[in-house]
């Protein structure tokens, strides 16, 4: 019985082969990533991925401070800092570069104890706002900052 | 395979607020391709390549949990803070990700 199983298993190793190795490339992140949200990630304009991935509308707030560089150099790596700490109860902090192909950077949640602050480099396809979408107390509150880029600009 | 994280844990005064916090700084290996980009010598689109789930414990506790995307930058460097109260100097941070492949890597540093 053992050694039928197993041979059951390689022939179908090597009957499929590829087709085989391949589906189980394109499975198998999908299964470990359950709670990845790929609707939210894909989304192509920045509001629609903030709909997808905090379920509503952020009211803005001015106790948000998102912390980048005016002009950027380099889209490539552009930091960005987003302060909520004059909020209570917040639980998650989302960056959203408005421009961008897919435009959800991050979405970060924070356990208690974790102060509510949090740095990230990221990629900028063109001049556009940061958006910083802040969830604190179940509700939504964004803020943004406009960023230029100049790529391949020597400091404009 | 194995793409290294840096992790840097350190309790220090935190310049928001001047009070004594834990300052934690990660540096990942990760080409974090977005699937949009081409090889500008043979023209084909480079597959898309990046983390997607990032887990930042303390003593085995989850602290900071992020889910990324493709708009974050290659070799992402992430930093945040926590409060001193409920760390000392010796606990342990650890850091892993899985990427859209199914790779993973993880981390560690003691608090100093």
């Amino acid at each position: 019985m053992k050694m039928n199983m197993k041979r059951r298993v390689f022939l179908k190793g090597t009957l499929a082969g590829v087709g085989v190795a391949a589906g189980a490339g394109l499975l198998a992140p999908q299964a470990v990533l359950a709670s990845w949200n790929k609707a939210a990630f894909d989304a192509k304009d920045a509001n629609s991925a903030i709909e997808a991935a905090m379920g509503g509308k952020p009211a803005d707030s001015a106790d948000i401070t998102v912390e980048a560089p005016d002009i950027a150099e380099n889209g490539a790596v552009v930091p960005v800092a987003i302060n909520a700490t004059k909020m209570a109860d917040v639980e998650s902090i989302t960056i959203v570069a408005e421009n961008n192909s897919t435009p959800l950077a991050a979405i970060f949640t924070l356990s208690s104890g974790v102060k509510s602050f949090v740095s990230c480099r990221i990629k900028m396809g063109k001049t556009g706002k940061v958006i910083a979408v802040v969830k604190a107390g179940g509700k939504l509150y964004s803020a943004s900052k406009e960023v230029k880029v100049t790529i391949g600009g020597c400091g404009g | 395979m194995a793409r290294k994280i840096k992790v840097k844990a350190k309790l220090k005064t935190w310049k928001v607020t001047k009070e004594e916090a834990l300052e934690v700084k990660v540096l990942m290996k990760h080409p974090m391709d977005t699937g949009f980009a081409k090889n500008k010598k043979t023209k084909e689109v480079i597959p898309a390549h990046y983390i997607t789930e990032l887990t930042c414990q303390l003593n085995g506790k989850d602290a900071l949990t992020g889910n990324l995307g493709g708009s974050v930058s290659k070799n992402p460097y992430i930093s945040f803070y926590m409060d001193a109260s409920a760390v000392k100097k010796g606990d342990m941070i650890t850091v892993s990700w899985v990427d859209n492949k199914g790779e993973s890597s993880s981390g560690k540093a003691k608090v100093k």
